[in-house]
């Protein structure tokens, strides 16, 4: 009986209809597409999860569409229009590359050069034999105190 | 110079960016539908058996909103007061669309707590809800006399909402159809 | 009673703090010798203070004080004892709480292990880390009080978040906090290296043990979360570069950079100011991440409740406790020399590539998780940046980092022989090689390139830092020299394997995973590499505060019996939400992994079957560098300075 009431309380939670059966391909290249399509889309009533792992119904949904549109040949990009047709670019996890991605795409590749630009121009700096010779005698006195004080304390 | 003070550059503009990021609502996702036309649908009418609703109902008189509601929506009876009330004074007509709901439940809901829809669309499948891109219900839009979104809350609305956002809206684009 | 105590206490340690930064301080900058020793009782009493004020709250959980705001909406009587406990900090201000006497742990630690520096900068390191204190607690204290009372007091409370009652839960977010709130050592550290404008080898040395205590901690925590979404979450994934599991990761990253940078500038004296930046940042990412995390500005599944007034709050102490070292730091590094020579080939140059990708790859990170509000904050619309993003721009970055952790412990310092040390590491290289191209044919066609890239990468860290422990043997004559062979050798070696053992984690289960989703009546058999899960329909159990439906799958491989899987949907009474509890048969090579779905009608289910293959050496690898962490500290070569230190003292005294 308590099965039964904790059922019930479950699709109660669920809203008002039974959840869907997940969605099969008897071809597995339409499955691994149906699945890594879902992984790159947003679940948009979740806190941040993909329409693969979500229990949402509007999750449900939208897998039930997806399916319906790879059992319809339909092509990778024309799933993904319809989906940011109706909920905008938020309902990809990958975002596409326009004006304003762009600073998000080419970023990574602009910081890694311009880190190992600033290191090419530091190492050219202190080419060896340079850096000694570059501290005048005071410095040098000091460096001596430093490294000094630094052994002892 | 320049490369000592980098780091505290770096820390301003990210401080820049925070400050104005709490300001910002990050559950508020803007609907791209704004300013298309409203997503075509033929579903069955809740109270008038064999009828149907489409998307050509919602402004056929003029500018109007359009709510999804269902039922089984704790915050659709929060924003339900409004509804009526607004109704009351008959100054724009609401649509609704019943989402993911049994008909008969549908119908018990609007029988106790009144009904502020002129048409119900009975959308079970929730098949029309994805083409508008619901996602939070309730959601109210509003619809002009072209059958064009100008406006989309999601979310139950509340007075300040109404006021503010929603009635200056529908009263500009009513004002502009009968001149 | 007890609550107003445990606030009394707050309040007093703010007052405490209050003593300990301005102080040793003042005392510093007049060179009074009571006012700096202040430092060390205003430490203690402050963590006992803070120490009270945990206990009071606990008090109140215990005691199901629903008075109290905080414990009605994180308690319940059904609660269990142990899950009361750690509600404690199981929303935003307990939490608080916890990190407070966490920050007080680590402070009266530097002020016990630190008698052997120079009493200025001790006073300085102590002070700073009162200030850090003094933030937190005024926070707090202002916006978050634990203890405020609740009129009139509930019969009964709301019960603690489903998703923490786990025993995961227990101690990832002790573990997470202690790697936070660790890096405020390095960073005082290095503030105080700053105000004291001397950034020399002592520094640097004090640095290092400390760095990476809280370095393991971040990783354990971070691993440990890890698992835990894993297996809790339900959705058998282990890292969904959620916004909260990216701030935890961005200080790993550049603490990963420090921890090789404090190496560079100990031991050769270069890259002072670099390294000094790398501790400031470290800990101001922690500090990034505690604001993300608690200021609502990401969505995010581990985000707390949050409300602006908190956010504001935290982002100006974000901006006082950063910008002032980077003021410091503007005004100082233009005056530090660096005096040491390197050769274009050696372990510095090596060094400095580690941390361009390292500090590359948390740039990333960080663009990519704040990239959707630079968007918003512009009025450029909503985007997501997610998981595809970051794999795509994040292993590039680590691969050419891989290639260097296996190099990087055979170079010298200051001038490296490339011909000498191709002479001695082509036979390791060309075995990694080799082994490579063995899987490659075995796997031919079931496998991508960067999977066989990954393996390779894998074997050849282990390979080579095999090949360092064994010549470092031979050389101090086998075994029996292993107690001349410093401690800090083997735990950077058992790190960087570690590190490998994590990415054949990675690389297999992305590469070989097999996840099915499917509906299953009773009686109902499905087949994932080569097991065979029969449906045997649920059944219903009750828990302490939650009644749940428990599936039955019986798992046979070739006919015989494996394991009967009993995965829950679990139904807590309080929190009226459901729950997936997965339901695992783990072994070294693989997991299988199981969740209950949804109900569909007549009997059957939605099943989530999972074959997870070497998954669980994603962890496994955390814990090896975690291990080689411990090592690392536990080094002789820090304590027997220690003691030379002491005995300087001793007579100088």
């Amino acid at each position: 009986m308590k099965v039964i009431s904790l059922l019930s309380m479950l699709i109660l939670f669920a809203g008002a209809s039974v959840a869907a059966a997940p969605q099969e391909f008897d071809n597995p290249e339409k499955q691994a597409r149906y699945d890594n399509m879902l992984r790159e889309m947003r679940c948009m009533v979740c806190q941040n999860e993909s329409l693969a792992g979500s229990p949402a119904e509007l999750a449900q949904d939208l897998r039930r569409e997806v399916a319906r549109m790879i059992r319809e040949e339909k092509s990778d990009a024309e799933i993904r229009s319809f989906l940011v047709e109706r909920y905008g670019d938020y309902v990809l996890y990958r975002p596409p590359l326009r004006a304003q991605t762009l600073a998000l795409w080419v970023g990574p590749f602009v910081i890694l050069l311009l880190a190992l630009a600033g290191v090419a121009v530091y190492l050219w700096r202190r080419r060896p034999g340079q850096d000694e010779a570059a501290l005048d005698p005071d410095e040098q006195a000091r460096l001596k105190r430093l490294l000094g004080e630094g052994e002892a304390s | 110079m320049i490369r000592a003070g980098l780091p505290l550059l770096i820390l301003i503009a990210l401080a820049v960016l925070l400050w104005v990021g709490l300001g910002l609502d990050p559950d508020r996702v803007p609907s791209p539908l704004i300013g298309k036309p409203a997503p075509a649908f033929e579903l069955p009418d809740l109270e008038r058996e064999g009828e149907t609703v489409t998307e050509a109902d919602i402004s056929a008189e003029g500018a109007a909103l359009f709510n999804v509601w269902a039922s089984w929506c704790p915050p659709c009876l929060d924003e339900h007061p409004l509804f009526m009330e607004l109704v009351a004074r008959e100054e724009v007509p609401i649509i609704g669309l019943n989402y993911r709901d049994q008909p008969e439940a549908a119908r018990e809901w609007l029988a106790r707590h009144g009904n502020p829809y002129r048409r119900v669309a009975l959308d079970r499948e929730g098949r029309t809800g994805i083409d508008w891109g619901v996602y939070g219900v309730p959601e109210t839009y509003v619809v002009d006399a072209e059958g064009v979104i100008r406006y989309k809350h999601v979310g139950p609305i509340d007075e300040r909402i109404l006021e503010n956002e929603i009635m200056p809206l529908v009263r500009e684009l009513r004002a502009g159809e009968s001149p | 009673m007890i609550p107003e105590l445990g606030n009394l206490a707050l309040a007093l340690a703010l007052a405490v703090a209050v003593v300990l930064s301005v102080v040793p301080l003042a005392g510093a900058l007049r060179g009074n010798h009571a006012w700096m020793a202040v430092a060390h009782p205003a430490s203690v009493v402050m963590l006992l203070l803070l120490m009270l004020a945990y206990a009071c709250l606990s008090w109140a959980f215990v005691a199901h004080d629903f008075s109290v705001l905080y414990v009605a909406g994180n308690s319940h009587t059904e609660l269990p004892l142990v899950y009361r406990l750690t509600a404690v900090w199981g929303g935003h201000e307990g939490s608080l709480l916890l990190w407070l006497v966490m920050l007080g742990g680590w402070t009266v630690a530097v002020s016990v292990f630190s008698r052997a520096l120079p009493e200025v900068f001790t006073a300085r390191v102590l002070a700073v880390l009162g200030m850090v204190s003094l933030g937190f607690i005024a926070f707090t204290l202002f916006t978050s009080n634990p203890f405020e009372r609740l009129f009139p007091a509930p019969m009964q409370g709301t019960d603690l978040n489903p998703l923490l009652q786990d025993p995961g839960m227990i101690i990832h977010p002790p573990l997470l906090y202690m790697g936070y709130v660790g890096f405020a050592v390095a960073y005082a550290l290095a503030v105080a290296a700053l105000i004291g404008g001397r950034l020399d080898s002592a520094w640097a040395r004090w640095s290092r043990p400390w760095t990476t205590a809280a370095w393991l901690f971040l990783t354990a925590g971070i691993a440990l979360g890890s698992w835990w979404a894993y297996y809790e979450l339900g959705w058998g994934g282990w890292w969904f570069w959620d916004p909260v599991e990216n701030a935890s990761f961005l200080p790993w990253l550049v603490g990963t950079a420090l921890i090789h940078s404090l190496a560079v500038t100990e031991k050769r004296g270069a890259f002072k100011i670099w390294t000094v930046l790398l501790a400031i940042s470290a800990f101001a990412l922690s500090l990034l991440g505690t604001f993300l995390v608690r200021s609502g500005v990401l969505t995010s599944v581990h985000a707390f409740a949050t409300d602006p007034e908190r956010g504001a709050f935290l982002l100006g102490f974000f901006v006082i406790a950063v910008g002032a070292p980077l003021l410091l730091y503007a005004w100082r590094a233009p005056r530090v020399r660096s005096v040491v020579s390197f050769e274009l080939f050696s372990r510095e140059t090596l060094m400095l590539a580690n941390n361009v990708f390292l500090v590359t790859a948390a740039a990333t990170v960080m663009l990519g998780t704040l990239y959707p509000l630079i968007m918003d904050a512009l009025g450029q619309g909503r985007i997501s940046v997610g998981p595809p993003y970051f794999e795509a721009v994040f292993v590039p970055l680590m691969l050419p980092l891989l290639l260097l952790v296996g190099l990087g412990p055979w170079v010298a310092w200051k001038r490296a022989d490339a011909a000498a040390l191709a002479r001695r590491l082509w036979l390791t290289f060309g075995v990694a090689v080799a082994l490579c191209a063995i899987l490659l044919l075995w796997l031919w066609g079931q496998a991508g390139l960067l999977v066989f890239v990954g393996l390779f990468m894998a074997l050849w860290i282990v390979l080579s830092s095999a090949q360092g422990v064994f010549e470092r043997l031979r050389r101090h004559g086998g075994l029996a020299g292993l107690r001349r062979i410093p401690a800090g050798f083997f735990g950077m070696h058992l790190a960087h394997v570690g590190v490998a053992v994590l990415v054949v984690g990675v690389t297999v289960v992305s590469a070989f995973e097999i996840e099915r989703h499917v509906r299953m009546a009773p009686g109902d058999t499905l087949e994932v590499a080569g097991y065979e899960f029969r449906f045997g329909g649920v059944r219903e159990v009750a828990g302490p505060n939650f009644d749940a439906i428990e599936g039955v799958l019986r798992v046979e491989r070739n006919g015989r019996y494996v394991t009967t899987l009993t995965p829950q949907k679990r139904y807590y009474r309080v929190q009226r939400e459901p729950m997936t509890q997965a339901s695992r048969h783990p072994r070294p090579w693989r997991d299988l992994f199981t969740a209950l779905g949804e109900p569909l009608g007549d009997g059957a289910w939605t099943v989530r079957i999972h074959f997870k293959p070497m998954v669980h050496w994603i962890w496994g690898g955390a814990g090896l560098m975690v291990l080689g962490g411990l090592l690392a500290i536990s080094d002789r070569r820090y304590r027997a300075r220690r003691r030379d230190d002491r005995a300087i003292e001793g007579k100088s005294a």
